[in-house]
C-alpha cells in the first residue's frame, strides 16, 4: 500500500478508520485491571479476545476489561480446522459479538502455527457469510494474495512464532507481502520488544498486533505505552522516506558538486 | 482430527506398534537413571542452555547435581511459563460419579476389598452437582469414578458427559481406560478430554500394586491416550503416582518420555501431565515417601525446561503454602474445593472420598490467592464449536 506514504495517515480496514496502528492481544495478562491499563496505555482501538474465554455468565469476565469504543475483534484461538473456525465464528455471531473476526486455525498447540490451507478455506466460508475477516496466517506472500481475493479485510502475517518475541525472523517475505498487499498489512506473533513493533512499522507494515510481550511484562501499562510510541516512530520513519542501506560509505557532500 | 489408526481391536497385552505407548516401553529408562547419577554441575548448565532440551536433558536435570542448582532451575521454569502461559492459572474441580470399584489397587480408597459406603449417583443427581459446580464458578469439569463397567457403564458415562456438555466449556473424564470406539461416543456426547494416569510406568510395580481386575493390564492401559487422540479427543492429562515406586526419578524420566511421544504422535492435542505425591487411602495404604518438596520443586521444574509447552496439574492433594509456592514455577492447572467422593457439592455425603485432601480452602480462596499473587484464575479457556 505504498500509495499511503503520500496520502492521508489514516487507517482504514473494511470501512472503519482507526486512529492507532497498535493492536492488542488480551491473553496472559495478570488480571482484568492489568489489561485494562494496558489498553488505554496503548491507545489501541482495536482488542482482539478469543471467544474461548468469553463467559457472559461470570462475574468479572474478560469483556468487562474492554472499554466502549475499543472495537472487539473476536478470535477462533482452538480451532483446528476450518469448520470449527466457521463454527466458531457463527457463535460469536449468535452470541451479539462484533462481526470482525480474527481468523486463527492453528492445529498445532505447541507452536501455534496458522494452518495455510485451512485458514485460506475457512476464509472463504466466512467471508462468504458476510463477516468481516483478519486472518492470523504464515509470512506466504502467495497465501497473501490468495486470502485478500477471498475478501479478507486485512492479512496478518507472522513474524515469528506466537509469544516467542523473537521479532521479524520472516522479514523478507513481509517486505514482498506489504509490497503486494492491496489491504492492510498487520504484522502479527513474535513481536517481543517496541523496536521490533517499529521495524515492522519501518518495512511498512499498516499496523501490529502485540501481546505477549504487553501482557507478560513487569508492568504491563508501561510496556504498552513503550509499544505505542515505537509504533508511531516507526511509522513516523517510514513515512519520511528510510534511506536505503548501503554497503559502502557515501559521502554526505556529494563528490561530483564540482560541476554546478 | 486425522491420524494414523492405531488398531487395537482386542486388549492385547503389548501396545500397537507406532503409538506414544510403544515409545515409553523402547525408552531406555535404565541407561537415562545412569546418566541421572553421572551428571555434573557442568551438565546442568548445558542442559540448562539448550533451545530444545531433549530426555538426556530432562535426565540431567533430574541429578543431585541440579539438585544443588535448583534456584537456577525455578528461574528457568518461571521465565519459560511466563512466556507461554502469561501470569494464568486454569480452574477446574472433578466432579465424582461413582466410587464402585472391581479392581484391587493396594493405594486407592476405591478398591473392591475396601470395606467402604459405596454410591454411583443418579443423573440427576450428576445435574445437580455439576450445577453447583458452574455456581461457584467452574466452567472446565473433570468426571471421575471407579472402574465397574457395569455401574459405571459406557451409556452411563456417555449419559453423564451429555448432561453435564451444555454447561461446561469443556468435559474431560478419568475413569476406567475404554476401546476407541468408546471414546468415539464420549467425544460424540461432548467429551473433550481424557486424563489416564498410568500409576506407576515400570511394570514391575505396576503388577505388585494391581493386584486384581481389567487394571491389572498395564500395556492396554499405557496405550489408552493413543486410542483417546485416535477417537478425537482434544486432551490428553497423563500421570505417575508418586509413592508406588521408590524411585521418583524413573518414573519422572518415564512420564516425560510418555508425554514427549504423544506431542509427537498426537500432535493436534493438548498434553498435560501431574505427578500426585499419593496420599493415605481407605484400605490403609501407606506411600512410600521418597519425594521431598525440594525434590518434587525439581521435577516440577525440570519437566517446565524440557517440556515447555505442557500443562502441569497440581491437585488439592498438596498443601495450600505449596501449592502457591509452586505456581510461578510451572503449574498451570489447578483443582480447588475438591471432593473426592461421589456427591458432597450440592449437599453431603456419606461416600468414602477416593484419597484424602490437603487444600481444603473454597475455590474462591484459591482464585483470591492467585489473584494476590499476581495471576489471573482462568475459569473459562475452551469454547467448544
Amino acid at each position: 500500500m505504498d500509495a499511503a506514504r503520500h496520502a492521508s495517515d489514516e487507517l482504514v480496514i473494511a470501512g472503519r478508520t482507526f486512529g492507532s496502528r497498535l493492536f492488542l492481544g488480551t491473553g496472559k495478562f495478570p488480571s482484568n485491571q492489568s489489561l485494562r491499563d494496558a489498553i488505554e496505555a496503548s491507545g489501541t482501538e482495536l482488542v482482539t479476545v478469543a471467544l474461548r474465554r468469553i463467559d457472559p455468565t461470570a462475574t468479572d469476565d474478560i469483556l468487562a476489561a474492554i472499554p466502549d469504543g475499543v472495537l472487539l475483534l473476536t478470535n477462533t484461538s482452538g480451532a483446528v480446522d476450518a469448520g470449527e473456525a466457521v463454527r466458531l465464528g457463527r457463535l460469536a455471531r449468535a452470541a451479539g459479538l462484533p462481526e470482525w473476526i480474527k481468523l486463527e486455525v492453528t492445529p498445532d498447540p505447541r507452536y501455534l502455527l496458522p494452518d495455510p490451507v485451512e485458514t485460506l478455506k475457512a476464509a472463504q466460508l466466512l467471508c462468504a457469510e458476510g463477516f468481516t475477516v483478519l486472518p492470523y496466517c504464515p509470512a506466504d506472500p502467495v497465501l497473501c494474495k490468495h486470502l485478500e481475493e477471498a475478501g479478507c479485510a486485512t492479512v496478518m502475517p507472522l513474524g515469528s512464532w506466537i509469544g516467542s518475541n523473537q521479532g521479524l525472523r520472516t522479514r523478507a517475505a513481509l517486505e514482498i507481502i506489504v509490497e503486494q498487499a492491496t489491504v492492510p498489512v498487520v504484522v502479527d506473533a513474535g513481536i517481543g520488544a517496541p523496536s521490533h513493533a517499529s521495524e515492522a512499522m519501518e518495512i511498512g507494515a499498516d499496523a501490529v498486533l502485540v501481546n505477549t510481550a504487553i501482557g507478560t511484562a513487569r508492568d504491563p501499562g508501561a510496556m504498552a505505552r513503550a509499544f505505542r510510541l515505537a509504533v508511531e516512530a516507526g511509522r513516523a520513519g517510514w513515512k519520511a522516506g528510510l534511506p536505503g542501506v548501503q554497503t559502502a560509505a557515501a559521502a554526505s557532500s556529494p563528490l561530483t558538486g564540482f560541476l554546478s | 482430527m486425522t491420524a494414523t489408526p492405531v488398531v487395537l481391536e482386542s486388549r492385547p497385552d503389548q501396545v500397537p506398534e507406532g503409538s506414544a505407548a510403544a515409545v515409553v516401553v523402547g525408552t531406555d529408562v535404565a541407561g537415562l537413571r545412569r546418566l541421572v547419577e553421572g551428571a555434573t554441575s557442568a551438565d546442568v548448565d548445558r542442559a540448562l542452555g539448550r533451545a530444545h532440551p531433549d530426555l538426556d536433558d530432562f535426565a540431567v536435570l533430574l541429578s543431585p547435581a541440579a539438585a544443588g542448582r535448583l534456584e537456577d532451575l525455578a528461574g528457568a521454569a518461571q521465565r519459560i511459563t511466563r512466556a507461554r502461559f502469561g501470569a494464568t492459572v486454569r480452574l477446574f474441580s472433578p466432579l465424582y460419579l461413582s466410587n464402585e470399584c472391581v479392581s484391587t489397587c493396594t493405594y486407592c480408597g476405591f478398591s473392591a476389598g475396601n470395606d467402604i459406603a459405596r454410591r454411583t449417583l443418579s443423573l440427576s443427581e450428576v445435574r445437580a452437582e455439576a450445577l453447583e459446580l458452574h455456581r461457584r464458578g467452574f466452567r472446565h469439569i473433570l468426571l471421575v469414578s471407579g472402574e465397574h463397567a457395569r455401574i459405571v457403564s459406557k451409556d452411563y458415562l456417555e449419559a453423564c458427559v451429555a448432561t453435564v456438555a451444555p454447561e461446561f466449556a469443556q468435559v474431560s473424564v478419568e475413569v476406567q481406560v475404554w476401546d476407541t470406539a468408546t471414546y468415539r461416543r464420549l467425544a460424540a456426547a461432548g467429551c473433550d478430554g481424557v486424563v489416564v494416569y498410568q500409576e506407576s510406568y515400570d511394570p514391575v510395580t505396576y503388577a505388585a500394586v494391581h493386584l486384581k481386575g481389567k487394571k491389572r493390564n498395564y500395556a492396554w492401559r499405557l496405550a489408552a491416550p493413543d486410542r483417546a487422540a485416535e477417537a478425537g479427543m482434544r486432551r490428553l492429562g497423563i500421570g505417575t503416582l508418586l509413592g508406588l515406586h521408590p524411585d521418583w526419578r524413573s518414573e519422572a524420566i518415564a512420564l516425560t518420555a510418555h508425554a514427549r511421544a504423544l506431542v509427537k504422535r498426537w500432535w493436534r492435542c493438548e498434553v498435560q501431565v501431574a505427578l500426585p505425591r499419593l496420599r493415605p487411602a481407605a484400605g490403609g495404604f501407606e506411600p512410600l515417601d521418597p519425594v521431598s518438596d525440594a525434590a518434587f520443586v525439581q521435577i516440577l521444574c525440570a519437566l517446565r525446561i524440557v517440556l515447555p509447552d505442557v500443562g502441569i496439574s497440581l491437585s488439592t492433594r498438596e498443601p495450600a503454602t505449596l501449592r502457591d509456592a509452586l505456581v510461578p514455577l510451572g503449574v498451570t492447572t489447578m483443582s480447588a474445593g475438591s471432593h473426592t467422593e461421589p456427591g458432597g457439592y450440592a449437599e453431603a455425603s456419606e461416600a468414602e472420598p477416593q484419597f484424602s485432601i490437603s487444600d481444603t480452602r473454597s475455590p474462591g480462596e484459591v482464585a483470591d490467592a492467585l489473584r494476590s499473587a499476581g495471576y489471573d484464575p482462568v475459569w473459562k479457556d475452551w469454547q467448544r464449536a
